[in-house]
């Protein structure tokens, strides 16, 4: 997963997740805080934690009416095990504090400069503005609040937000005028209309949220706590059965063997790390610079069906290039190319550039205007001829060389050209934009003769069609959004790769594609930017709203990129399903370990009632006490050892959900059988060393 | 032919054949309930009870409907015993000369409607004709019904989409008994008189035996009885002995249909499912899955049984105690793999006798949920609710919010799910670990030790589980087990059917979401295995603690 596909030089590779860095440390910062935690209000949470901390409470002082070692080293790891949940999602938590406490500095006092009805200045504290409220900034002062800039332009720091450093430029009217409070205005002098009130700004609602002060349970978050509450009943119940069961077979249990035996027995690994999972996951976004509103928004990433791209600026550079030059009527390829560099080289816009390039890069040509050429006269594009070119002075040749629309350049040139027209056609048909290049004697075009045609395209960007690919192979269809015409827009997506394409899309076009979809069922991904894209990201089930964007945008969307980079999509869907995955995958895992504890524990129990159960032994642990206590210290050791994946996510790659499940099913459901029996074996060596055990 | 060939001959014998109904006859039953034409005698029992046909119901009124119609059975059926010497055909029969007591006839009564068939009381003695006709053999037919009904309706939760109706009971009730057990009923009926089980209402016969002793052979009208008995997976005999009575059973071809009756609709079904999800190969994964289980426990108790480590038995070269000799080892290990797996509880053959693997091996079968393949109906009831688990799990760990058939589960399916299976297990272990810590329970077993605990844990996987069949070696007619048995029979058939409808319908309100790449295929060998899976985890993870103290720990010694 990268987070620029430009930068990125083979899609196909595997996408290491960055995990931001887990260290020790950060365990033993998050101590006092995971004691705090031992608070049983704070358990309550947790139906599987709560049942180990009673279980704690139990064996605690059982310990101290008949006290043993064991006893004391059962009551002591089970909480242990409480402690470690909660280091788990202290751990987690403590990323997020960090970063908010990096947000808040940016909440300082502010001086709001207000304008009343009459246009006069009175200065009010930030915090007392009000929504509609009129503010002006000038260079160097702080946007005291989120609002929108009604009169005039300016450079804005975005830094505090954003972490990117280079300023951004924000204008009254149009997509770019939103402005976030706790910036900088660098330049210039704007008037902003305050859209939000204080404590509910954009930097409010981002600490709130990295801060996880708001956090709710997803609903796969609710529905896995279901299912973990009902298999602690179960297991509750089965523990409570064998009290009577091994009375009756001739041996009284105690009641820290079996409330050992619960413990181990409950889904205490995924218990302990469900909450750290979850945390983590926003975590992961915030550090690709992306915000969501909610754990749900999170969570329907990764069911999203179909995905909504725009064209420009997501599947190809937001500029046409020069990919191709096609000489005619005999001009060799060396004559064009020296000509279609002539006639841009004073051409400063993205297509004029990419033609010089194009000359330097495939023929050799100088890419920048030499002495001699540095006095031709250039003759700059107008709306009404519609041609760029030069007159070169007559020590160079003296010769006029134009380019510019088919049509233009040959009125200049005074005749019809059917070869011209043919290839022009052509690129047209693909999907290009064609540019003919001609050169006369005369500025007027006397004896003019085409040289040939400049094919400027829409360039996709390197790795879509892989990108695309992988895509489908998840099973998300993607949809180009595009203002093109149809003819172009079928030529890019076929280029692309891209399942469907949507072409001369009106903002009400685009509505009624994702409302279609979603009637099919399917959930809906889009990002937008604009005012009129606030509907449709409100509509989608993951709307990614630009930071750029306004502010209407930014409040129908459920999530914000800071970088308002349109490829993110892509991977705040791979977040998504990771989120699950990592969920699923500790489940299975936990689940799983019980085999081995079953095997440890029972004989344990029962070897003394029935000695042909000591057949059951097979780690071949060495006293029932040893094989308990090993038992329940494996369980509080797995939690801490799984912390780091929780944090970082089960590793995913974009394939399909068959190839997934028996990937995971391999690795957390088979290594979750095997890895206790080998890890229980490992703790008995050392705890059959301790006297009295 | 050796036993061992005879014996492989006839399970391949049954699979072929239930092979070769299972597409006819699972098409046939979703016919009938998808069908919109009624017959003319149901037309005439809707006017009779005043049921509009054409109305669809929500799952509540469906459920009120099941719970309504169980309850008056219940009343019904207690009444008939309660009553039994003011009707005809009694021949004077009862406990200690009196009719039947309160205790049993409410266990009876309720073990009946719920399809468990579980006996407290020797049929031959204490029931008269008109109980067991007008009684017993109705509950039989529409027991059965009920739990096909269930089944039906969450299977069209899953077809349908954005309802919130889920059939018509009473509509599918009807159909199940008239269009499905009744006719086949009737025919196997005549051809188990013909193959010499009786058919008689006549109280009995006397005879003078070889040694020249007086006995009364008691006669029945048992071939109307017995095809219901195993075609419902109901399993209550007409003669205390069950399937191992020559009445009942009389020989090798009455006890091979008698195994096809039993699982011939639980198995059919998965078929039935398959086609009204419009997706058969989920059924033919359901099926696998089911088959593999009851081939495996087959073949487990089989040689279980072959290689027994009593002594005794080891003499005998196998264990035959409890067996019919004309029947063998493997007719008795496969009519006991079967009854067990399909909540009938019919036996021809004592389960007290088995060695421990294969006693074990008839509890685990139970314990499982009763899915392989299970009861009429509540087999895929059961393993539908299991597989919404295996899918939640591995649909997580596919990175989407897990679909099951298009639909999604979520807080509500899960809920229902999980409800509907902590029934059974909350049942056993509650009721089981009550009884055994009571002192009275000691009097009431044959055995003491491991053995005397298996009895006790089976009786209760029986009841909850609706199977019927009984370890035996313990005595249940004390109050305290006929109405904590008869409680784990309501409970344990009630909870999973309301939970089943719940789910029903939540998931018949949900808009099908089309199936991708990105979506958990349900239909191929790896989910097979996966259900499979998480039906023994979920089993041998709630049971192994009770099991080690019972079955493991005598298969061990």
């Amino acid at each position: 997963m990268t987070i620029d596909l430009q930068e990125r030089p083979t899609p196909a590779a595997p996408a290491p997740v960055s995990a931001g860095a887990f260290s020790p440390q950060q365990l033993v910062a998050s101590i006092p805080e995971a004691l705090r935690k031992l608070d049983p209000r704070a358990q309550l949470r947790n139906p599987v934690m709560f049942v180990v901390w009673v279980g704690s409470v139990v064996v605690t002082v059982f310990a101290i009416i008949q006290p043993s070692v064991f006893s004391w080293l059962i009551a002591l790891w089970l909480w242990i095990t409480v402690l470690f949940a909660n280091l788990a999602e202290a751990v987690a938590e403590g990323r997020g504090k960090a970063q908010a406490e990096s947000l808040r500095r940016t909440k300082r006092e502010t001086v709001a400069r207000r304008l009343d009805g009459s246009g006069a200045e009175e200065r009010v504290a930030g915090t007392d503005l009000r929504v509609g409220d009129l503010v002006v900034v000038e260079a160097g002062e702080p946007i005291p609040g989120d609002g929108d800039v009604v009169e005039g332009i300016a450079t804005v720091d975005e830094s505090a937000i954003t972490g990117e450093s280079a300023p951004v430029i924000r204008e009254a009217g149009g997509d770019r005028s939103s402005v976030t409070g706790g910036t900088t205005v660098l330049s210039d002098r704007i008037v902003v209309r305050i859209t939000t009130k204080p404590g509910e700004t954009f930097v409010d609602r981002m600490i709130a949220l990295v801060e996880g002060a708001s956090r709710q349970k997803t609903p796969n978050e609710i529905a896995l706590t279901i299912l973990l509450a009902a298999l602690t009943i179960i297991f509750l119940l089965a523990v409570v059965a064998v009290a009577p069961m091994s009375s009756y077979a001739g041996q009284q249990q105690s009641l820290t063997v079996l409330t050992a035996l619960l413990v181990c027995l409950i889904p205490t690994t995924i218990g302990a790390l469900l909450s750290a999972i979850g945390i983590a996951g926003m975590d992961r976004l915030v550090q690709r610079n992306v915000l969501a509103t909610s754990g749900r928004a999170v969570e329907a990433a990764g069911d999203i069906d179909t995905l909504l791209l725009d064209k420009t600026g997501t599947i190809t550079f937001g500029n046409r290039q020069a990919t191709e030059l096609l000489p005619v009527g005999g001009a060799s390829l060396r004559e064009l190319a020296e000509a279609a560099r002539l006639s841009s080289l004073a051409d400063q816009t993205p297509e004029g550039r990419s033609i010089v390039a194009l000359c330097a890069r495939e023929h050799g040509l100088p890419g920048e205007a030499t002495a001699a050429e540095a006095v031709a006269e250039f003759v700059a594009f107008t709306a009404q001829t519609r041609m760029s070119g030069v007159d070169l002075t007559a020590n160079l040749g003296g010769l006029s060389v134009r380019k510019g629309a088919a049509s233009a350049v040959v009125r200049w040139t005074g005749a019809e050209n059917r070869e011209v027209d043919a290839i022009v056609d052509e690129i047209s048909d693909g999907g290009g934009t064609p540019l003919v290049v001609a050169e006369a004697a005369s500025p007027q075009g006397a004896d003019a003769r085409v040289l040939g045609v400049i094919r400027l395209s829409d360039v996709v960007k390197p790795g879509m069609r892989e990108r695309f690919a992988e895509l489908r192979a998840m099973g998300i269809r993607t949809v180009m959004i595009t203002g093109d015409n149809p003819r172009t827009a079928k030529a890019i997506a076929a280029e692309a790769g891209v399942d469907d394409h949507l072409a001369e899309a009106t903002p009400e076009d685009k509505m009624a594609l994702i409302k279609k979809e979603q009637e099919g069922g399917r959930l809906v991904a889009m990002t937008g930017d604009g005012t009129n894209d606030a509907p449709a990201l409100a509509q989608a089930d993951v709307g990614v709203a630009m930071n750029t964007g306004t502010s209407a945008a930014k409040e129908a969307g459920n999530m914000v990129d800071l970088d308002s980079d349109p490829t993110k999509l892509i991977e705040i869907v791979e977040i998504g399903k990771q989120l699950l995955i990592t969920r699923g995958a500790l489940t299975t895992f936990s689940i799983a370990n019980d085999l081995a504890k079953y095997f440890a524990i029972l004989p344990a129990m029962f070897v003394a009632i029935y000695p042909s159960l000591g057949a059951l032994n097979i780690m071949h642990l060495a006293t029932p006490q040893s094989a308990i206590l090993s038992a329940v210290i494996f369980n509080a050791l797995i939690i801490v050892a799984l912390i780091p994946l929780a944090l970082r996510g089960v590793r995913y790659r974009p394939t399909t959900a068959a190839n997934l499940l028996r990937r995971n099913l391999l690795i957390y459901g088979l290594g979750g059988v095997v890895t206790p029996f080998i890890g229980i074996f490992l703790i008995d060596l050392l705890v059959r060393l301790i006297p009295g055990i | 032919m050796s036993d061992t060939l005879a014996g492989l001959l006839q399970v391949g014998a049954l699979v072929l054949l239930l092979a070769l109904v299972w597409k006819p006859f699972g098409d046939y039953m979703a016919r009938v309930y998808s069908s919109e034409k009624h017959w003319r005698v149901e037309r005439a029992l809707y006017r009779l009870v005043r049921v509009d046909a054409s109305a669809e119901q929500r799952w509540s009124t469906y459920a009120a409907g099941v719970l309504g119609f169980s309850f008056v059975s219940i009343v019904l059926v207690y009444l008939l015993q309660r009553l039994q010497p003011f009707l005809p055909l009694g021949f004077g029969r009862g406990v200690n000369g009196d009719t039947v007591p309160a205790a049993m006839a409410f266990n009876t009564a309720v073990s009946f409607v719920t399809n468990t068939n579980w006996q407290s009381y020797v049929p031959e003695t204490v029931l008269g004709d008109t109980v067991q006709m007008a009684g017993l053999t109705v509950q039989n037919f529409v027991s059965a019904a009920v739990g096909m009904a269930v089944a039906i309706a969450l299977v069209r939760g899953f077809a349908r989409s954005g309802t919130d109706r889920i059939g018509n009971f009473w509509v599918d009730l009807t159909r199940g008994t008239v269009r499905i057990l009744l006719p086949i009923s009737f025919v196997f009926a005549i051809v188990m008189v013909a193959m010499g089980v009786v058919m008689s209402l006549r109280s009995g016969v006397n005879i003078t035996a070889v040694d020249g002793t007086q006995h009364t052979l008691p006669l029945a009208p048992a071939a109307s009885q017995e095809a219901i008995k195993e075609l419902g997976t109901n399993g209550g005999g007409i003669y205390n002995a069950n399937s191992a009575h020559p009445f009942e059973n009389p020989n090798a071809l009455s006890n091979f249909l008698e195994i096809f009756l039993l699982l011939v609709i639980p198995v059919s079904l998965t078929r039935t499912f398959g086609t009204m999800v419009r997706n058969t190969r989920q059924g033919l994964v359901l099926v696998s899955v089911m088959g593999v289980i009851w081939a495996v426990f087959v073949a487990l108790a089989w040689l279980s049984e072959r290689f027994p480590n009593g002594a005794a038995a080891q003499a005998a070269g196998a264990a035959m105690e409890g067996k019919e000799v004309r029947l063998g080892i493997p007719s008795s290990i496969l009519f006991g793999v079967s009854t067990t797996g399909t909540s009938t509880g019919a036996v021809n053959s004592t389960l007290d006798s088995y060695t421990g693997g294969a006693g074990g091996i008839a509890m685990l079968n139970m314990l499982l949920g009763e899915v392989a393949p299970g009861g009429v109906g509540a087999g895929i009831y059961g393993i539908l609710v299991l597989a919404i688990i295996a899918v939640f799990l591995a649909g997580l760990m596919v990175g989407r919010t897990p679909e099951y058939l298009g639909k999604k589960l979520g807080r509500v399916q899960i809920t229902t799910a999980a409800i509907s299976i902590l029934a059974m297990p909350t049942l056993v272990l509650i009721g089981a670990g009550l009884a055994i810590a009571l002192p009275s329970t000691l009097n009431a077993l044959n055995n003491g030790g491991e053995h005397g605990f298996s009895e006790v844990l089976y009786a209760y996987a029986s009841a909850a589980n609706n199977n019927g069949s009984a370890f035996a070696g313990i005595t249940v007619t004390s109050d305290f087990f006929q109405s904590t048995l008869a409680i784990a029979m309501l409970f344990g058939r009630f909870v999973p059917i309301l939970a089943s409808l719940a789910l029903a319908g939540s998931l018949a309100k949900q808009r099908r979401v089309p199936a991708g790449a990105g979506t958990l295929p349900t239909d191929g060998v790896l989910f097979g295995v996966l259900v499979g899976g998480t039906v023994l985890l979920v089993a041998a993870l709630t049971f192994f603690p009770a099991l080690a103290l019972g079955p493991i720990a005598e298969a061990l010694s």
